[in-house]
């Protein structure tokens, strides 16, 4: 297959969902933006795509915890189907909220594992929503998502609840199966344990993270590209969902 | 009052603690038959253990202070809640989300008084209270009713109904009454509340801007063309190319390249900011991307600009009714950050300017840039037959009255009395509202946004010299109880009125009803030009809207001209290094990082400048820079607003941030032969003839100022009325605030410059004069009172649109590293500013600038950019200069350490530097 079907899953409130579209075409793959009513009516949307993107934005407003919604509404309306597309080896990604959404689901981590993103925690006080660049550093070679990935990704961060947190048997899980996906290799911006920015499921093919690497797919993107700094791009860790995606 | 759900024990409320300890609980209470299964499985869903416990409990401790939203104030957080027990299959009738806080660890003594409570918690124009108890919640089923349509007798005694407008709060003059009272005595009835309302709104300064439309009164006896007309002809005379409409519906458009158009709108929302200051910006937000959006446009980008009493000010300054400036910048960031960051729209360029002037009397300027394809037919409508639909949000109490009450002085009870005045956003709808919009864009012949005035200002608009009959029990409705003159008036969020052509009304029905939002068929559009609104049928309005719209008498206002001082006064500068530091130390000029970063400026992947530039993203840019990922060209933003220029010499002042606005496109790289401005005017009291003769001024310096530049004016607004009556009788006016925002096309992205230095060697070089003018000036406020006369105000500089047009010659051919502006604070800031950014340091000669040192680091004069050259490059740079631009000053070099040398003077290593600028608010 030469372009892998992304479906790019929206509820009320989903706004980064063009920025993802725009992301995935650039590295070859056929982005269908569809709202959460249509996948319900017609869950062949999801049979028929190759990789499942869950963007950021606000879902429902957020008003009672990031992601709370979204994921009732797909646990409830779409639990078997999300298995059955995970099971058959193709990649899901959720970004920022998206992330917070598949947490909520329990897709990540996965297992009997629980993890939660809560709000932006430094030095002894909440910040509050912080936008603001960071560096990421791929650390899993499970993830089918940054295995490839040899350079850091530089992207923005746009959230009020990425604060990672579990306890630290879960931590330790996480470590030693290898679902640390990425880790801040710049100062932590909002207080996550062990500087986790993105985790895995235990199958790598599920990817959560809080960043934007969507927002970092040209050079002209970057802060600092006016002082010639190139590399760093987001598209590389898109490239390698929809290389995965297109041998499926 | 009894509580009866809680008697019969179907009220149910849950408690959410953070485990990290901050003193507060979120509450949410629900009612229905709830077993204990049905609560566990909702505690599932709601509460994170790891994040929070949760507990149900009904009491709270005596040393618990319970906030909860007022009946009809949006809650988002509870319409959440009943949407996940729908989900779980769990029947609730109704949800309240608040808010406990433990009183026990906060450094009080003893049980806060009412005063506190409002001091430091709570709101009480959107909340109410207990301590010890829970407080009731504000269930939207506990809406009082209202009461029916009444007429009312206008009397013919003057001070009676003079007293009768005051009562009903409808900011209408004695001259304006006289005309409602004979135009109903003519058609031989009463006015109804309704109709009295709807005049109310439709001629308040904030719907009609009666001042900026008046006759002028000289003092000579002669009359002087209305500003707003004066404002128009200059953007004709200047006839640009570019311009597609201007001064017409929601929004300035322009057309800078075949393929596209951008629509243009800054509004402001000081009044309701005043008084709660989340919901006023947050809605001030939403309201003018409504604006975009009923201009056919896709929004891509807000701007916000603040100004705001300073954040230490003590509490004994604050007048009676006045929130702490801490709680109004922390509302007011946090209500913009809201919209902008849920709605998902960067919000790109803006200010915060602090002065002891905006205590009582915020302001937030809040601005939005759309973008559509270009060669759209240009909508026609309404045609009679037309439908009159409404979709969006539903009505509710909130917003009642809101354009009157924008158009009134504010004093203590301001904040009790105009309550229903303000209102909460709710950014979702509105972004489901603007999809529908882009996907519906050729399904209806008018539209345009429901803001102040609500349904009266958007049907009676729409319906100017046409018609329309609607009627109002087909208004969706938040919850029942509500007046028909209420849901005529309210001004309910993220609602947009279309004209449909009957035959396509279905169309538009299935479309909204994919993307989830609610769409009303109200009426018609009837051709008889008579405004006819009906509840259950019985008409409560019927007015011609000839007389609605064009009724009311033309005002006369009298200006006594400001004469200003304009003398080359120098402040006294002991020690130049001291000065620079607490300039940059300046809460005006020093790092608005902690702002910036509150706001998501990346989403949609266009913003190629940023507020925040430099090696450390920590060092100030001048314009921003939007381009489409998928696209190579696409627009500059300038902002340029200056009040302390003001106070002294208005003109001047308007002349100067026009050109700031102006130099901040065009020192990104931005097209200076192509130049859109907006206009927000924030003024006092224009009945005041100084304080008119200040506006008058200022408007002549704009138009002076656009002519010059060949740039025309495409959109404006004005908030006049922005003063304050305390307690003993004392006026408290905003200084004249005008921010201007000029938006410029970028040609080509690759080609774009930012002010953070680059190379060492390269040649330091500026563009323009240095003159001795320091009126207004930060250097003079931390030597003497600002207030003081005498001091000149920078002057307009004939050279700089030559300048301009050199310098972006000089850019297109790659020559510019760099390129900031000089502002606040002048030269010594300006490259302060360029070295913080670069992390390197320049060696400085300022002989060349002029002959007084504290002039050359200090003065802000207008018109001047510093670039950095390539060494090799200055010949040729300079060589684009013509003796009209004005002088070429290489000024030196970038240094090859870190150490900012004023030669002869002194100099600064800049980690100082940085540690001024960013102090402790990074």
């Amino acid at each position: 297959m030469s372009r892998p079907t992304a479906l790019i899953v929206r509820a009320p409130g989903t706004n980064r969902d063009g920025d993802a579209a725009f992301a995935l075409e650039l590295v070859g793959a056929d982005p269908h933006r569809a709202l959460i009513s249509e996948v319900f009516a017609d869950p062949r949307l999801l049979h028929e795509a190759q990789m499942l993107v869950i963007p950021g934005g606000f879902s429902f407003a957020d008003a009672l915890g990031a992601g709370r919604l979204f994921a009732l509404e797909l646990v409830t309306r779409l639990s078997d189907e999300l298995t059955a597309f995970v099971q058959a080896g193709k990649p899901v990604i959720g970004i920022c909220n998206g992330f917070q959404v598949l947490v909520r689901t329990g897709l990540l981590p996965g297992g009997a594992l629980t993890v939660a993103l809560g709000e932006n925690f430094t030095d002894g006080a909440p910040t509050g929503f912080i936008c603001d660049w960071v560096r990421l550093q791929p650390v899993s070679q499970k993830c089918i998502w940054t295995a490839p990935l040899i350079d850091d990704i530089e992207c923005p961060i746009a959230h009020g609840e990425g604060r990672f947190v579990c306890d630290p048997d879960t931590m330790a899980t996480l470590v030693a199966d290898d679902q640390i996906a990425f880790r801040y290799a710049t100062p932590n911006p909002n207080g996550s344990m062990a500087e986790v920015a993105g985790i895995c499921d235990s199958s790598g093919l599920v990817l959560g993270l809080m960043p934007h690497p969507e927002n970092h797919v040209l050079p002209r993107q970057h802060p600092q590209h006016l002082r010639h700094h190139r590399g760093g791009l987001g598209r590389a860790l898109f490239q390698a969902g929809v290389d995965h995606a297109k041998d499926i | 009052m009894v509580d009866v759900h809680a008697a019969t024990g179907r009220q149910h409320r849950l408690t959410l603690r953070p485990h990290h300890a901050s003193g507060t609980a979120t509450t949410i209470t629900v009612v229905g038959d709830l077993g204990q299964h049905d609560r566990e499985r909702l505690e599932a869903i709601l509460v994170d253990p790891l994040l929070e416990t949760g507990s149900w409990a009904t009491t709270i401790a005596a040393a618990q202070l319970d906030i909860g939203l007022i009946p009809g104030v949006t809650d988002t957080a509870a319409a959440q809640v009943v949407h996940a027990a729908h989900l779980l299959g769990i029947t609730i009738d109704d949800a309240s989300v608040g808010r406990v806080i433990d009183l026990g660890e906060v450094d009080i003594a003893g049980r806060p008084d009412e005063a506190e409570i409002r001091r430091r918690w709570a709101n009480a124009v959107i909340e109410r209270w207990s301590i010890g108890r829970p407080v009731e919640p504000g269930f939207a089923s506990g809406v009082a009713m209202s009461v029916a349509t009444e007429h009312v007798e206008l009397p013919d005694d003057d001070a009676a109904i003079t007293a009768l407008g005051k009562e009903r709060g409808l900011a209408l003059d004695l001259a304006e009454l006289h005309v409602i009272r004979e135009h109903f005595a003519g058609i031989g009835r009463r006015p109804t509340d309704a109709e009295l309302e709807t005049l109310a709104q439709t001629w308040s300064e904030h719907c009609a801007h009666k001042s900026f439309r008046a006759d002028i009164v000289l003092a000579d006896g002669s009359l002087g063309e209305p500003l707003l007309a004066r404002l128009r002809r200059s953007t004709a005379e200047i006839a640009a190319p570019f311009v597609v409409s201007a001064f017409d519906g929601n929004a300035g458009v322009v057309q800078f390249s075949i393929d596209r158009t951008y629509a243009l709108k800054c509004e402001t929302h000081n009044h309701p900011s005043a008084i709660e200051p989340f919901g006023g910006a947050n809605t001030g937000v939403g309201g003018v991307i409504r604006d975009i959006i009923g201009a056919h446009h896709r929004a891509i980008a807000c701007t916000d600009i603040l100004c705001f009493g300073p954040p230490d000010t003590p509490d004994d300054a604050l007048p009676d009714g006045v929130l702490h400036p801490r709680r109004i910048i922390e509302g007011v960031v946090a209500g913009v950050a809201d919209y902008g960051n849920k709605i998902g729209l960067p919000t790109v360029a803006g200010g915060v300017l602090y002065d002891p002037a905006y205590i009582s009397n915020p302001l937030v300027f809040a601005g939005c840039i759309g973008v559509a394809p270009a060669g759209r037919p240009a909508l026609t409508g309404p045609h009679p037959g037309d439908r009159v639909v409404v979709f969006g949000g539903r009505t509710g109490r909130d917003g009642i009255r809101g354009a009157t009450f924008s158009s009134m002085e504010m004093d203590a009870t301001t904040g009790d009395v105009a309550g229903a005045s303000v209102q909460i956003g709710d950014p979702i709808i509105e972004k489901l509202v603007s999809d529908l919009l882009v996907d519906a864009w050729d399904l209806y012949t008018a539209i345009t946004d429901c803001g102040a005035g609500g349904l009266s200002s958007a049907i009676g608009e729409l319906a100017d010299g046409i018609g329309a009959d609607v009627e109002l029990t087909k208004v969706p409705l938040k919850y029942a109880g509500l007046a028909p003159w209420e849901i005529w008036l309210s001004e309910a969020q993220e609602r947009m009125v279309v004209a449909v052509a009957p035959a396509r009304v279905d169309a538009l029905v299935e479309l909204a009803a994919m993307h989830g939002v609610e769409v009303s068929d109200l009426g018609m559009f009837t051709g008889d030009q008579r405004l006819v609104v009906r509840f259950e049928g019985d008409p409560i309005i019927d007015l011609h809207t000839e007389f609605l719209h064009n009724g009311g008498p033309r005002r006369r206002l009298e200006a006594t001209m400001p004469v200003p001082m304009r003398d080359a006064t120098v402040p006294t500068v002991d020690d130049a290094k001291a000065t620079l530091l607490a300039l940059l130390a300046h809460p005006n000029i020093a790092s608005k990082a902690a702002v910036v970063r509150r706001y998501d400026h990346e989403i949609l992947g266009a913003t190629v400048i940023r507020a925040l530039t430099g090696v450390r993203n920590d060092a100030p840019a001048d314009g921003v820079v939007l381009v489409d990922p998928s696209d190579t060209d696409g627009i500059a933003i300038g902002i340029g607003v200056n009040p302390w220029y003001g106070i002294d010499d208005p003109e001047h002042m308007a002349w100067a941030v026009v050109d700031e606005a102006i130099r901040n496109v065009v020192v990104t790289g931005a097209d200076p032969s192509a130049i859109a401005l907006m206009d927000n005017f924030s003024w006092g009291n224009p009945t005041r003839p100084t304080t008119f003769g200040e506006l008058v001024a200022a408007v002549e310096g704009c138009v002076a100022a656009a002519h010059a530049y060949g740039a025309p004016f495409v959109s404006g607004k004005d908030s006049l009325n922005n003063e304050y009556l305390t307690g003993d009788g004392t006026r408290r006016a905003i200084p004249p605030t005008l921010v201007i925002t000029a938006v410029a096309p970028i040609r080509d992205v690759t080609l774009v410059v930012t002010p953070d230095l680059k190379r060492p060697g390269n040649a330091v070089v500026l563009l323009g004069r240095t003159l001795a003018e320091f009126g207004g000036s930060h250097t003079l406020m931390l030597t003497d009172d600002h207030t003081a006369a005498g001091p000149a105000v920078p002057s307009p500089d004939p050279a700089a649109r030559a300048r301009y047009a050199a310098l972006h010659a000089a850019m297109l051919r790659g020559l510019v590293d760099t390129a900031h502006d000089c502002s606040e604070g002048g030269l010594a800031v300006a490259l302060a500013e360029m070295c913080i950014g670069g992390r390197i340091g320049a060696a400085i000669q300022l002989d060349g600038v002029h002959a007084d040192t504290t002039v050359a680091l200090f003065a802000e004069s207008a018109g001047r950019i510093v670039c950095e050259i390539p060494a090799e490059s200055v010949d040729e740079f300079t060589a684009l200069f013509a003796p009209d631009a004005g002088p070429v000053t290489v000024i030196g070099k970038v240094a090859d350490s870190s150490v900012l040398c004023f030669d002869g003077e002194f100099e600064l290593h800049v980690d100082s530097l940085v540690a001024a600028f960013n102090g402790a608010r990074r």
